[in-house]
Formats: structure tokens, C-alpha cells, sequence
């Protein structure tokens, strides 16, 4: 078939940034799929808690402290992460290499927090139901603040590198901040479920 | 026995015989109040639904066959006349499936009665066999018989559906339709038969390497031989009245039998088997899997394994002359 | 942006069109050698193999098919154990859905969708090799259990407590477990990057409403995946939990629950069917206009209809659970949800309907598999309708009525629509037509034996016979037709076979199909047969829902994209306005490494919950190495 050249796309930008780059499209997948599973994981808990003659299970209530202090540094870590989030779209990379490091040990701090989580449940995961679906909510967070945590590392090296000057670079950073936004948003009803709603 | 196939199948069906030596099992031969109003509502639906694909494939046919006139794109008149004719099959479509809603809804509210039963059962679901528990009254537990039901016929038993390991599923389709027994949780199903016969039933629900043989026979009889039949199965066991016989219990109470089952006024108290009290009065051995013979018997105590592979009762050593002995002694046990 | 000047980088303007080729493949093509093809990132050759490996299943699920025909041939038959039959008749479920079916139309969707939006490569190319390879270790881990007899044994939805810690010993669950996660990762992957080459890379001008419905279809279907895969990862993965560490989710003597199980698996198991069934539907949206000469009927309505399908399909799932004792309101609530759905069904029907009368048919073989399709489906549909119905399913649920339930919607629906498919775009993956000769006879073959085979099993239920068991008493009047079943499961067979040595003899020696032998409308045929490495030489601009039916002299292309480097366009959600020229990556082995770590880690954590530490070691190892940038020209900007 014969072809005739109507467009002329020579001049446009060899990256889009956020809504225009498919990393950010695939990101945003990713989030939908695992926020499915919390949400899955949160409906069994009160499918589990409405079979239960009482809950928890042959436990109390878990202790409030490991888990609110994990929660405040979560909601705490929102506000060096937002404006990593901008200084990456101005292309600063000094501000960005620094807020990285800081994001970093945002991540190690709530993980030292979430190792006392586990015995404040005052359950075991095969005691029961109730401890299952705690450990397994508890886990899965876990695994979702080590992930990120990696992916933080990672970049941080990365943006200490020749790679580091480049926009595709900052959308990583954009993106990464996504994420962990993520992250916090997800844990919140979680949070609630797990501490507060067995003390209802 | 009640072997005379029900023909009226909507002129969809082909014509089976239905063989009555263990009883019928077909949804469409119905002998109880439920299967009979299920049948009804099967035989409306299938023909509703039938109707419906005989009008595509029509449709269809026709479209492909029609004479062409000449057909030009996005001739309005063209167009129009077919959104219009996509839109009335939606909205026959619309009416036809919120009738069949309706229908069912109420078949659904004809099927659960909920007025009090006449008897109550207890069925209990393992692999690969059915215990059944019936009550005095009061709800006393009279005696256990295992794989086959008695029930009166014109009254309504109630079953309470428990499953011991797995789940299973309690399915007499003469009777009514089937219902899950499940591990802590506990279900219901109401049988009413209409007419004596012998129904079969079977588990509906996998349940492992011997699913294919879990098996039931439902007894629907009148009055009379009901309350005969509970008289006779509330006795303890028959002592055994000749010497073959008698040999054969002492091998059945010396052996791992015992351990595993129940014979009420011997010393066999075990609970993993079915109970055997009663087990020459029953048609059906191994949960359906043979006729109760002296013959049979032998080669079930003799072989369970090969009879009906992976079941839980393993094969117990015996010399030929006890196995002889034993059979003799359960085929006496009426 | 100095370094992209236009002036300075090589474009694609002005040049001629072997030139332009030329550079176009030296920046596109893998070279050749077993590691450049395991390292290749082309989404035709990955969908390819995916298909091709598909198929490999649907071969070898068949074959099993007829070993349990031979064994229910006759009552009380001793050809097969009743414990290998129960591991086949659950190879035979697996392996058809989670190795067959969806994996077929995710491949096809992998390989059509870039082409038909009229781009280069799909979304997260390398994403898409590691999806392959995921798919091939869940595949090789089942038939590997399968051939040490220790495949699983409990049924495609692997209830528990039949397959919990008691009363499932060995590894048998575990492995049809861990098998779901593989493939769901798969599964994933290839969702994600449809819905982004979706929204992010279609040609310009492609709005919305000019998207092909076979796109629209893999939208929906990707959709469905992201949705309800979840439930069943989340499942398998308590399920190991229960089996391999002590978890109680599904015990109820410690507070768990059997039938939180069949919620979970439902919730995943009803999409399910509709994420194999709603690319069948793309499929015949798109085979059917071209054989009528007349594009669809009701495009807006049909589109509608794929999303009210996809909703709807998330509020179903309890009329798999009819009879497990749940409140009975609740129930027939599900009873009407599971009757609407022939609304967007027949909305469908009726629209292909419209289109054959307002058309002029020409009967060739992808039409013919579309007709036959249209038969089936509707009456297996009918039959879901009646199901559908709570008393009604009492009776039936269980029983062979619902095997010939699901494979009139299977194989009826979805392998019909998949076989004429492959009719059509055959020429366009080869270069190369099938024959038309060897076409009709297979057809004919398969849709007579088909329904020979399955329309039988709806009575076979009625009266009484359940699934799943391997062999019944000869005093059930069950034997004559399960003998005439079996029997013609061999006309069935013949039919596939005659279909594979028509695929393999045309590879080699079919007739040569030129750009778009079938007169078709979508942008996949306004490029060679088969299309070269970079699919467009010029990325086509899109004025119309038929593009190569409506631009009659020439098509309307972009141009200024650079030939030195792997570049497509991106453009916007709805409008589809260009908005950058991405760069998308090279060929590279991490995704295969990445892959077998994952694999690794997976098969480790059957046998001890310490795999999930160890094992993630080298996986994210291999992951770093996937994204760590390499300074390649695909990378500057
Ligand atoms: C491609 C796969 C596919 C598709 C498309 C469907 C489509 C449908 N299915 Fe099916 N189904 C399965 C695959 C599929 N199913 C499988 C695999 C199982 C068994 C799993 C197992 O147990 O192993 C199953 C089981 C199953 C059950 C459970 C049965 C049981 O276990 O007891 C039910 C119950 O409601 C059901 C219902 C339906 C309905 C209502 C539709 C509807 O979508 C059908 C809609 C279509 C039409 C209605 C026809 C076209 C419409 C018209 C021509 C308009 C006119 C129509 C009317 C007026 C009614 N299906
Ligand atoms: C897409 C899915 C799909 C497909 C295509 C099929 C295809 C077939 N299926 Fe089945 N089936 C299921 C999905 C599918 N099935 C599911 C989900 C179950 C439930 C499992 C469970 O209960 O857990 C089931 C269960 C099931 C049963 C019930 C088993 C039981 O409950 O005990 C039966 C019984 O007859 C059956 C038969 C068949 C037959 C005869 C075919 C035929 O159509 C097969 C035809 C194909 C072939 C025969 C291949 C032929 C190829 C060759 C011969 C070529 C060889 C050539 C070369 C080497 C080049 N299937
Ligand atoms: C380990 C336990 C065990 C032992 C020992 C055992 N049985 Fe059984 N028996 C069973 C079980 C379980 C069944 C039910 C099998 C089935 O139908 O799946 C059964 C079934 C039977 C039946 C058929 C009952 C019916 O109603 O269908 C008979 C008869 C029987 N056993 C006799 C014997 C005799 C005689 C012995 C000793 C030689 C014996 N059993 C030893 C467990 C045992
Ligand atoms: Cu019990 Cu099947
Ligand atoms: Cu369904």
C-alpha cells in the first residue's frame, strides 16, 4: 500500500514525564494489582471475623505501640517523598540524591518497628484464623516497604552514577515516589484493621 | 421396583432405560415432592431456552441465505430498521431471562418448606461412605445404619448434612436436589417421597480416589414397613444360628474388625467402619458397590482393596475358612 | 536536546523505502544464535512461541480427554487407576485454563494488539520475554509432576479440605498451587502491558472510539486478569501457607473456613471464564466484517457490552456455590446477576446477526469456524442460563450437564472463534495461507464431533451420572451413550489433527498471502506478511474505525522518528495525540535469568518457607541487572 506522510513528529520530546510516560501507566497497574490483594486481604479478615464466635481469637487485643509509631514515621516519610517528587521534575539532581538518602533510611526505620509489630500481635499464624490473616496483612506489607525499600537503594546508587543526569532517570524517581505513596495509602486501612477493629 | 422410565422429556431427550435393580437415579424420573416441582421448572426452562436458539439459529440461517438486495453503507433506512430489530431482541431478551427469574425464585420458595419435619435424620458424609443416625422423639439417638435410608413415604424427613473429613454432597435426584455436606459447617435437605421405590443416590462432590463409589439406596416405604423396619433395626444383632455362623463371629471379634466396627451386643464397638448390626438386611455393600450376597461379603472382607481401591478398610488376613465363616456370620446379621 | 537534533540524528524522511528498511531491521532484529533468541524482545516472535507452546497443551490436554473417554467407554473399566484418572481428569482442567486458554488469547493479544494499534513493540517489551518464560516453567512444573505420577489430584478448583494438610498428602496440591503462581504471574505481566500499549501506544488518531473491537476486547480482558487474578494468587498462596507452615485459614476447627476457599477461588474462577471468552468475542468481531464485506453492526453497543460483561462478571461467582448451604436471598441474587448477563451476551449475538444480514457472506474457513462458533455458543450459553437458575442448578450442579455447560462455552466459544483465528491471521504471522481444502474438512470434523461428543453429556446428567468419577456400575443406564461420546470424541480428535497437519504443511508450503489477502480493515494487514521486525515502517495515522477501508489510495503515515534507535510514538488516553517519541529497550538475557530465579525461588518454597529468604537473593539480583542501565542509545534522552 502506498504511504503518505502526514505527520511530522520529529520535534516531539524523546520522554514523557508523568501521565505521558507508559512506565508511569505500568506503575499504576502494578499499584491496582496489589491493591486488589490488600483489598482481598482485608475482606477475608472480616469474612474470617464474621464466622468468629469472638474475636480475635483466643487472643487480646494486639499492643498499639509498635504499629502507631511504624504509622507515624509512614505518614511522617510523606513529606520528604513528595518533594523528592518535584524536586525530580525541576531535574535537581543534588536535592534528589540527598532526599533519596533520607528516603532510604525512612524505609529502614519503620521495618525496625514492624519486628516488634509481629510478637505485639499476641498470636501466632497457626494458632488460629485470627493469627493467619494478622501474620499474612503484616507480611505482605512487609514485603511491599522491603520492595520498595530495594528499589530505593538501588536508585539511590544509580543516581550517584553518569546514569543519574537524565529524565528517564527522574521518572524512575517520580515514579519510585508514586509507589511508596502507595505504600503508606495501602497500610492506613490496614493499620485500622488490624489494631483497632478487634478492640471494637 | 419402580423401573418404568417417564418418557415426557420435552421431546429434547433420548429415551433411556433406567434399570431398578439399585433404583433410579435421574432428575427426570421424579418421586418426591421436590424432584417432581424441579422437574417442572427443568422441563419449562429447557423448553424456554430451546425456543430462544431454535429463533438464532433461524435467524441466523435466514440472514445467510436471504437474496441480496444491493446493500449500501450507512443507508439510514437500512440501519435504522436493524438497530430496531437489535433493540426488541434485547428487549425480549430483558423479559424472557427476568421471567425465568422469577420462575425460579418461586420454585425456590416452593422447595424449602419450612413447616416442621415428621422425621428427622442425622447423615454423616466420610470418604467414601454415609453414616445415618436415627432419633427417637426427643431427639435420642436410636441406632446407626450406614449407605441406605428408610423413609416413609408421604411424610417429611429432614436430614441434617455433616461431613466428617472432606466435603461431599447428598444427592437422591428422584427425591430432590443435592446439597453439600461441608466440615463445620452443618446443612439441611428435606426429602418427601410420593410414591414406595428404591432410589439411588450419590455423592456429587469430589471427594477423593473413591468419589465414583459413594453411593446410597434410599428406601421410600409405607408406614407400616417404616416403623416394621426401625422395630427390627433397633434390636441388637442376631445371635448366629449355626456353628459356621458362630465360628465366623469369633474371627470377626478376634481380628481387627472389631476395632473398626460395630456390632450392637457384641464386643465390636469400633467407629472408623459403618456400623454392621444390621448388615444382611441391607441391600448394598461398600456404599453401593454390590448387592449384599454371602458370595459378595467373601470377596469384600476377602479383598477390599481390589473391590474398591484406596477405600479405609484395609485388607485384614484371613484363612479362606474364616472369610467363608465371617461372611456367614454378617449375611445372618438381619 | 542538542544530541537529537533532527538534523543531526538519521531519520526516517526521505529515504527510500529499501534503505529505510534496511536501517529499520539493522536497529530492530535479533541477531541469530540460541541466546540472541532467548534474549529477543519482539513481541511477534514471543506471542509466537507462546502460542505455539499453547497449542503444545491443547495437545496434550486433549490427549488426556481421550484417555478418559477410553476409560469411561464402559462400566467398571480398569484401564486407568481411579488415582491416575483423578490426576489426569485435574491435569486435563489445569492444563486447559491455566496453560491453554488463557495463555492462547493473552498470546494472541500479545501478538495482535501492537499491530492493530499500529505500533512497534507492546509495552515493557522485556516484561513480556520474562511473562514467556514464566509461563513455560509453570507449563514443564505440572507435566513434570504428571509424568512422576505425582501430578495434582483434586479437581481444577482444588477444594478444601481435599487438598489441605490432612487430607492431601505429598506435594500434589502444592505443586498445582505453586503451578497457579507461576502462570498468574505470567498472566499479569501480559495485562499490564496490553492496558499500557493500550492507553499509551496507539497510532495518532486512534481515539477511543476508533480503537478495533478485538482491542477493545483484550482491554477488558486485561482488566479482568488485573482484577481477579489477586483472589487466586491470594488463595494458592494460603493454601501453601495452610499446607507448609501451619496456617489455619482453612480449618475450621481453629476458626478457618472451607468455603472461604470456594469464595476466593469463584471470585477469580467467573472472570475467569469470561477472560477466555471476551477475546473469542474480539475475534469474531473482527473475522466476521471482513467476510460480509460490511463493517460491524453497533460498534458502541458491542463495545458497551465487552465492559458491562467485565463488571458484571465480578458479581457472579456464587452460582459455582449453589448448593453449599449459603442464605438462600443472598443466593438468588446471584440467580438474577448470572440471568443478566445474557443481556450483554445477546446484545453481542444480536449485532453479528445484524452484520451477516446486512452483509454479503463469502464462506470462507475463519467464517465458517465464526458460524459454527455463533451455533454453539448460543447453546452452550442458553445452558449457563439454565444453570443459572438456583433449583434448576440443584439437579444438574456437579453433573456431566455442567461438563457439557462448560465445554460448549469452552471449546464452542472460545477454541472455535481461536481456531478460525488462526485461520485468519495465519497468512499475516507466515506470510503464508492455509488451505482452504483441508480448512473445511477440519472444520467440519471438529464441529460435528464436538457436538456428537458434548450435546450427549447434557442428558447423561439429567439422568443422574456426576462428574468426576472414573468409572460407574453397569446397572446405571449410563453406557450407551457414554460409549457413543467416547467414540466420537475420535471423529473430535480427527478433526484437531487434520487442523495441526494443515498448520504444520502450510507453514512450509502454503500458498503466499501477500499484505491483506482477506480485504480486512485493521492496520495489522497495511504491513508485510509477516510484518518485519519493526511492524511499521512508518507509524500509520488513523482517521477511521476501518482504516485500510476507508483510505483507498494511500495511508496516512507520521514520519521524523529515528532509524538508529528502537523509537515508537506515545500518544494520549483518549485522543490518542502524540505526545513523545519513547524509546523502548534492547534484546537482553536478564529477563531469562530473572525468570529462572523466579522459578527457583518458587519450587524451593514448596519444600521450605526459607526459599522465600534465599531465594530472593538472586532474584533481585537478576532484577537489578534487568533495569541497571547499560548506556545503550535506547537509553539517552
Ligand atoms: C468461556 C467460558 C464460559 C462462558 C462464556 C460461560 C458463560 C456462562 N456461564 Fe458458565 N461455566 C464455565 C465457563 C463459561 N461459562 C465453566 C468452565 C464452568 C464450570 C467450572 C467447573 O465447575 O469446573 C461454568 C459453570 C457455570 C455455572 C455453575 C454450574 C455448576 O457448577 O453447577 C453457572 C451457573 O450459573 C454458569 C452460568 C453461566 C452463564 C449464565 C453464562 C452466560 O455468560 C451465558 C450468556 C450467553 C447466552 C445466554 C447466549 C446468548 C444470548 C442470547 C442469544 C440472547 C437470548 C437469551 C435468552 C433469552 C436467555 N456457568
Ligand atoms: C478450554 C478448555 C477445555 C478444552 C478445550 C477441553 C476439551 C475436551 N474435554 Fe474437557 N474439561 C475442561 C476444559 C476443557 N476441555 C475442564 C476445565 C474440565 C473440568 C476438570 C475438573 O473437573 O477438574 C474438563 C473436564 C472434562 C471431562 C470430565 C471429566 C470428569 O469429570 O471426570 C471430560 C469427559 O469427557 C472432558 C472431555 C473433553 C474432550 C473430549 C475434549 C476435546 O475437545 C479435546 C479435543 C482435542 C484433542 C483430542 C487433541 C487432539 C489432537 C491430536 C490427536 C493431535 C495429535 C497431533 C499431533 C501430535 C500434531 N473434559
Ligand atoms: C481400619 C478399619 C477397618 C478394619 C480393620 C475393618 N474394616 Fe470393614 N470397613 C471399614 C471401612 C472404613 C468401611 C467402609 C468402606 C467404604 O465403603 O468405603 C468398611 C466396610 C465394611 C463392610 C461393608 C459395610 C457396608 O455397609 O457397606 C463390611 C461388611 C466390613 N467392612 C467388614 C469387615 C470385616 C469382616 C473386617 C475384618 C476382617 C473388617 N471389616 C475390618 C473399616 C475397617
Ligand atoms: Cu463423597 Cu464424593
Ligand atoms: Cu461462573
Amino acid at each position: 500500500m502506498k504511504e503518505q506522510a502526514v505527520l511530522d513528529v520529529s520535534r516531539l520530546p524523546l520522554h514523557g514525564m508523568g501521565a505521558a510516560s507508559p512506565t508511569w501507566w505500568g506503575t499504576a497497574a502494578f499499584m491496582l494489582i496489589e491493591g486488589s490483594g490488600f483489598a482481598l486481604a482485608v475482606a477475608v479478615y472480616f469474612y474470617l471475623m464474621s464466622l468468629a464466635e469472638t474475636w480475635p481469637i483466643d487472643a487480646p487485643a494486639p499492643d498499639l505501640a509498635p504499629g502507631t509509631w511504624l504509622t507515624a514515621i509512614l505518614v511522617a516519610s510523606v513529606v520528604p517523598n513528595m518533594l523528592i517528587s518535584r524536586w525530580a521534575k525541576r531535574r535537581q539532581l543534588r536535592r534528589v540524591q540527598i532526599g533519596l538518602v533520607i528516603m532510604t533510611l525512612l524505609g529502614i526505620a519503620p521495618l525496625a518497628f514492624r519486628v516488634y509489630e509481629f510478637p505485639a500481635l499476641h498470636v501466632w499464624w497457626d494458632d488460629n484464623a485470627y493469627g493467619s490473616i494478622t501474620w499474612t496483612i503484616l507480611g505482605l506489607h512487609t514485603t511491599h516497604i522491603l520492595t520498595d525499600l530495594v528499589d530505593t537503594v538501588v536508585l539511590t546508587c544509580l543516581m550517584f552514577t553518569r546514569h543519574a543526569d537524565n529524565p528517564r532517570r527522574y521518572g524512575d524517581v517520580q515514579d519510585n515516589a508514586m509507589y511508596w505513596n502507595f505504600v503508606v495509602l495501602t497500610w492506613l486501612p490496614l493499620y485500622v484493621c488490624l489494631y483497632w477493629v478487634p478492640r471494637l | 421396583m419402580r423401573s418404568k422410565l417417564n418418557l415426557r422429556a420435552g421431546g429434547l431427550l433420548l429415551a433411556l432405560p433406567l434399570c431398578g435393580c439399585n433404583g433410579t437415579q435421574s432428575a427426570l424420573h421424579a418421586e418426591g415432592q421436590a424432584a417432581t416441582a424441579l422437574k417442572g421448572l427443568i422441563l419449562l426452562i429447557v423448553l424456554v431456552c430451546a425456543l430462544v436458539w431454535i429463533a438464532v439459529v433461524g435467524v441466523l440461517f435466514w440472514a445467510l441465505l436471504r437474496r441480496r438486495t444491493e446493500f449500501a453503507a450507512g443507508n439510514k433506512i437500512h440501519d435504522h430498521r436493524l438497530r430496531l430489530a437489535v433493540y426488541s431482541a434485547l428487549a425480549a431478551t430483558a423479559i424472557i431471562v427476568a421471567g425465568l427469574t422469577v420462575a425460579s425464585f418461586y420454585a425456590t420458595r416452593a422447595l424449602y418448606s419450612s413447616h416442621p419435619p415428621d422425621v428427622i435424620v442425622q447423615a454423616k458424609a466420610q470418604q467414601w461412605w454415609w453414616q445415618f443416625t436415627y432419633a427417637d422423639s426427643e431427639n435420642r439417638p436410636l441406632f446407626q445404619t450406614a449407605n441406605e435410608l428408610h423413609i416413609p413415604v408421604g411424610k417429611d424427613v429432614l436430614i441434617t448434612l455433616e461431613a466428617l473429613d472432606v466435603i461431599h454432597s447428598l444427592w437422591i435426584p428422584a427425591l430432590a436436589g443435592k446439597q453439600d455436606m461441608i466440615p463445620g459447617r452443618r446443612n439441611e435437605q428435606r426429602l418427601h417421597a410420593e410414591r414406595q421405590g428404591i432410589y439411588r443416590g450419590q455423592c456429587a462432590e469430589f471427594c477423593g480416589i473413591q468419589h465414583s463409589h459413594m453411593a446410597l439406596v434410599v428406601v421410600a416405604e409405607d408406614e407400616d414397613d417404616y416403623a416394621a423396619w426401625l422395630a427390627e433395626q433397633q434390636k441388637p444383632a442376631a445371635d448366629p444360628i449355626t456353628a459356621e455362623a458362630e465360628a465366623g463371629r469369633a474371627v470377626f471379634l478376634g481380628k481387627p474388625c472389631a476395632a473398626c466396627h460395630t456390632i450392637r451386643g457384641t464386643a465390636a464397638k469400633g467407629s472408623t467402619g459403618p456400623d454392621l448390626t444390621h448388615i444382611g438386611s441391607r441391600q448394598t455393600l461398600g456404599a453401593g458397590l454390590l448387592p449384599v450376597t454371602r458370595g459378595s461379603l467373601a470377596a469384600w472382607i476377602a479383598d477390599p482393596q481390589t473391590l474398591k481401591p484406596g477405600n479405609n478398610m484395609p485388607l485384614v488376613p484371613l484363612s479362606s475358612d474364616e472369610v467363608r465363616q465371617v461372611s456367614a456370620y454378617l449375611e445372618g446379621l438381619r | 536536546m542538542t544530541k537529537d537534533d533532527p538534523i543531526l540524528t538519521p531519520r526516517d524522511t526521505d529515504i527510500a523505502d529499501a534503505e529505510l528498511h534496511a536501517r529499520l531491521m539493522r536497529t530492530w532484529t535479533s541477531p541469530p544464535g540460541l541466546w540472541a533468541a532467548i534474549a529477543t524482545v519482539d513481541h511477534k516472535v514471543i506471542a509466537r512461541r507462546y502460542i505455539a507452546t499453547a497449542f503444545v497443551f491443547l495437545i496434550l490436554g486433549g490427549i488426556l480427554a481421550l484417555a478418559m473417554r477410553l476409560q469411561l467407554s464402559r462400566p467398571e473399566a480398569r484401564y486407568i487407576s481411579p488415582d491416575r484418572y483423578n490426576q489426569i481428569f485435574t491435569m486435563h482442567g489445569t492444563n486447559m485454563m491455566f496453560l491453554f486458554a488463557v495463555p492462547v488469547m493473552e498470546a494472541m493479544a500479545v501478538y495482535l494488539v501492537p499491530l492493530m494499534v499500529g505500533t512497534r513493540n507492546i509495552a515493557f517489551p522485556r516484561l513480556n520475554a520474562f511473562s514467556y518464560w514464566m509461563f513455560l516453567g509453570g507449563g514443564l512444573l505440572l507435566w513434570l509432576s504428571f509424568a512422576l505420577d505425582t501430578a495434582p489430584d483434586v479437581g481444577w478448583f482444588a477444594y478444601v479440605p481435599l487438598s489441605g494438610p490432612e487430607y492431601g498428602p505429598g506435594k500434589r496440591a502444592d505443586l498445582w498451587a505453586q503451578m497457579i503462581t507461576f502462570t498468574e504471574i505470567a498472566a499479569l505481566a501480559v495485562a499490564v502491558e496490553i492496558v499500557v500499549t493500550v492507553f499509551k501506544q496507539r497510532a495518532p488518531g486512534m481515539s477511543l472510539d476508533r480503537v478495533p473491537v478485538l482491542v477493545w476486547a483484550m482491554l477488558v480482558m486485561a482488566f479482568l486478569v488485573i482484577f481477579a487474578m489477586p483472589a487466586i494468587m491470594f488463595a494458592s498462596s494460603t493454601l501453601i501457607l495452610d499446607r507448609l507452615v501451619g496456617t489455619q485459614f482453612y480449618n475450621p476447627a481453629k476458626g478457618g473456613d472451607a468455603l472461604l476457599w470456594q469464595h476466593l477461588f469463584w471470585f477469580f474462577g467467573h472472570p475467569e471464564v469470561y477472560i477466555i471468552f471476551l477475546p473469542a468475542v474480539g475475534m469474531v468481531s473482527t473475522i466476521l466484517p471482513t467476510f460480509v464485506r460490511r463493517p460491524l453492526f453497533g460498534y458502541m453497543l458491542l463495545v458497551g457490552a465487552l465492559i458491562a460483561t467485565g463488571i458484571l462478571s465480578f458479581g457472579l461467582w456464587v452460582h459455582h456455590m449453589f448448593v453449599t448451604g449459603l442464605p438462600r436471598v443472598g443466593e438468588s441474587f446471584f440467580t438474577a446477576s448470572s440471568m443478566a448477563i445474557a443481556l450483554p451476551a445477546g446484545a453481542q449475538i444480536f449485532c453479528w446477526l445484524a452484520t451477516i444480514w446486512a452483509g454479503k457472506p463469502v464462506f470462507r474457513v475463519p467464517f465458517l469456524f465464526v458460524l459454527g462458533f455463533i451455533v454453539t455458543f448460543v447453546l452452550g450459553g442458553l445452558t449457563g442460563v439454565m444453570v443459572a437458575s438456583l433449583p434448576f442448578d440443584t439437579q444438574v450442579h456437579d453433573t456431566y450437564f455442567v461438563v457439557a455447560h462448560f465445554h460448549y462455552v469452552l471449546v464452542g466459544g472460545a477454541v472455535f472463534p481461536l481456531l478460525g483465528a488462526v485461520y485468519y491471521w495465519f497468512p499475516k504471522m507466515t506470510g503464508r495461507m492455509m488451505s482452504e481444502r483441508l480448512g473445511k474438512l477440519s472444520f467440519w470434523l471438529i464441529f460435528a464431533g464436538f457436538h456428537l461428543t458434548f450435546f450427549p453429556m447434557h442428558i447423561l446428567g439429567l439422568i443422574g451420572m456426576p462428574r468426576r468419577i472414573y468409572t460407574y456400575q453397569p446397572e446405571l443406564p449410563w453406557a450407551g451413550l457414554n460409549l457413543f461420546v467416547s467414540l466420537s470424541s475420535l471423529v473430535l480428535a480427527a478433526g484437531f489433527l487434520v487442523f495441526f497437519i494443515d498448520v504444520v504443511r502450510s507453514r512450509r508450503s502454503g500458498l503466499p498471502a501477500g499484505r491483506n489477502p482477506w480485504g480486512a480493515s485493521t492496520l495489522e494487514w497495511a504491513t508485510a506478511s509477516p510484518p518485519p521486525a519493526y511492524n511499521f515502517a512508518h507509524i500509520p495515522v488513523v482517521f477511521s474505525r476501518e482504516p485500510l477501508w476507508d483510505e483507498k489510495d494511500a495511508l496516512p503515515v507520521t514520519s521524523g522518528l529515528r532509524t538508529d534507535r528502537r523509537e515508537l510514538l506515545v500518544t494520549s488516553l483518549a485522543a490518542a495525540i502524540p505526545q513523545a517519541r519513547e524509546s523502548v529497550p534492547e534484546d537482553s538475557l536478564w529477563p531469562f535469568f530473572a525468570a529462572l530465579a523466579t522459578s527457583a525461588m518458587l519450587i524451593g518454597s514448596i519444600f521450605t518457607p526459607w526459599a522465600v529468604v534465599w531465594g530472593a537473593f538472586p532474584m533481585a539480583v537478576t532484577l537489578i541487572g534487568w533495569f541497571w542501565p547499560k548506556g545503550t542509545k535506547e537509553e539517552m534522552s
